[in-house]
């Protein structure tokens, strides 16, 4: 089937959001239909057929995940999303171990949800570590063994950042965890699918799963929980006791079936996926350095899944970009696209400066992204940063050969 | 988030961007804004013998808001005297331009680089008197 063709209409944007979202595989939607419809079963109907053939469909999903991560199938729970599984797994350890342990290490340059559900946890007492990034958005494996004590009862570092696309070194992290009796979570909702993950060569404990991230459907997610050694968790939502007790609640059985097929076919296609990415990657990265001074890839492009490229523009605002380019869907670090007026912290986590900071773009590339398209994305940032460099007052300094550093700005 | 139209044609159409000679005696520079904020404007005036404001030139590092700002500014200053550019407040653009709130600072700025590029000019006529 050639799925290139079928995602986007013609009057809409190229989309280079990838780390957002994904559209669904075509197949996967195949595989859904007939549980919305005539397999509409509830799972956990044990009386009749519908409700077997549902659970058969939802069991065979759950064999499909594991399957991805290296993981047995039992040890797979589903829940809405990678931000449930993130809150479950650390909230959910950290309350059961809670008189033994009540320490937690995790980065700076974490996922929001996980940040803040430490935020929850430090209020109710945890001690939380939060260790700092290098330049290049990695962490320092000897300051993690160092801020890991015989209190720590998880450490959680996501296996790739959402905003650079850097890979942390999973293995290692895991062995340190191992060698000090900490569980290891990792938020790999940006991972799976995209670099070969696991979890017992990793030492991985607790893993965070997305189905959106992977080109299955949005509001389902898995938590894989590891079985032996056992970790146990407190669950945040009670009831049923559906997904061994850690999650009650009706499993959605078409969403489980989506995000089952999309493990199967990321299984199948990730070699062949990373390798035509890779050469996207790096025709985008040319076709811009050819042609623009003066740009800045954000983060490791070694350590890197090659479906993500963020890019400074020296002296041009970021949202005023996103708003020339109005044929590519891309995202912001600056400020000026949220609310906040604060650059991205994962940037500024980096040491990325402020005024770079606000001038960097996200470009996510993925499944359906052609080399048409990154031609085009091309043509567009060049044209556009050229234009809004010859409107800038700081490009036009650098020119000059003035140091903008040198100049005392009032702070408004 | 939606922009009014008026703003979109000053961000895809900005009038009078450029520079003037800085050193120029006739020639007012209003620099402000900071790069770590995510905006700065470079905002110039030329005031002719007769006292009105005959040309004006930007350059602007920010967002849509501020280019379109910056812009509008350069058009709304021209023919006026200095004294009459001045009474020139950030609401006006604002209401001009529909800026949703979270770029009001963006007018603000623009009223900021009009005053200081008129007290450069005030600066250097004084000087010279």
């Amino acid at each position: 089937m050639n799925v290139h063709t079928q995602i986007r209409r013609n009057d809409q944007p190229i989309y280079l959001d990838y780390q957002a979202t994904t559209p669904m595989d075509p197949r996967v939607l195949e595989a859904m239909m007939p549980y919305f419809t005539h397999q509409f079963g509830n799972p956990h109907s044990r009386s009749h057929s519908y409700g077997w053939e549902a659970e058969e469909g939802v069991e065979k999903a759950r064999g499909q995940v594991a399957k991805l991560i290296g993981a047995d199938e039992k040890e797979v729970i589903f829940t809405s999303g990678a931000t449930e599984s993130n809150n479950l797994a650390i909230r959910g350890v950290a309350e059961f171990y809670k008189d033994r342990r009540n320490h937690i290490v995790t980065t700076v340059t974490e996922h929001k949800c996980v940040l803040d559900t430490c935020r929850h946890l430090q209020e109710q007492g945890f001690e939380v570590t939060y260790l700092p990034v290098q330049k290049n958005g990695l962490i320092d494996l000897d300051a993690l063994r160092a801020a890991v004590t015989d209190k720590t009862v998880v450490v959680s570092v996501m296996a790739v950042n959402n905003e650079i696309g850097v890979i942390q070194p999973l293995a290692e992290i895991g062995k340190i965890c191992r060698e000090k009796k900490a569980f290891f979570h990792t938020d790999a909702a940006q991972a799976v699918g995209k670099i070969a993950l696991d979890v017992e060569a990793m030492n991985i404990d607790l893993m965070s799963i997305s189905g959106h991230k992977i080109y299955g459907p949005k509001g389902i997610g898995a938590l894989y929980v590891r079985r032996k050694p056992r970790v146990r968790l407190v669950p945040l939502i009670v009831g049923g006791g559906q997904e061994r007790g850690f999650r009650s609640g009706t499993l959605p059985t078409p969403l489980c079936v989506g995000l089952g097929e999309a493990a199967e076919i990321a299984l199948k296609e990730m070699d062949g996926e990373a390798k035509r990415l890779a050469k996207l990657q790096a025709r985008l990265l040319k076709g811009l350095q050819d042609r623009l001074p003066e740009i800045f890839v954000n983060g490791d492009l070694e350590h890197r899944i090659p479906g993500n490229l963020n890019i400074s523009f020296a002296y041009v605002e970021g949202e005023s970009l996103m708003m020339g380019i109005k044929n590519l869907a891309v995202s912001s670090g600056s400020a000026c696209t949220s609310a906040s007026l604060e650059p991205s912290y994962v940037l500024r986590a980096l040491g990325v400066e402020e005024e770079l900071a606000h001038t960097s773009l996200r470009i996510g590339l993925g499944r359906f992204t052609t080399e048409h398209e990154v031609d085009t994305a091309v043509e567009e940032l060049v044209r556009h940063v050229k234009k809004l460099r010859e409107m800038s007052p700081l490009w036009e300094m650098a020119q000059e050969g003035i140091d903008i550093k040198s100049i005392e700005w009032a702070a408004h | 988030m939606a922009y009014s139209e008026k703003l979109i044609d000053h961000y895809e159409n900005p009038r009078n961007i450029g520079s003037l000679d800085k050193n120029s005696e006739d020639v007012g520079t209003g620099l402000v804004g900071a790069p770590a904020c995510g905006d700065v404007m470079k905002l110039q005036i030329k005031v002719g013998a007769d006292g009105l404001i005959e040309d004006a030139k930007f350059k602007t590092f920010g967002c849509g808001s501020a280019i379109a700002s910056s812009s509008l500014v350069t058009e709304w200053v021209k023919g006026k005297t200095i004294d009459e550019a001045e009474t020139i407040k950030n609401t006006d653009i604002a209401k001009h331009l529909a800026l949703p709130p979270v770029k009001i600072h963006c007018s603000v700025l623009a009223e900021d680089a009009i005053k200081a590029a008129i007290a450069d000019y005030r600066a250097k006529t004084k000087k010279a008197e």
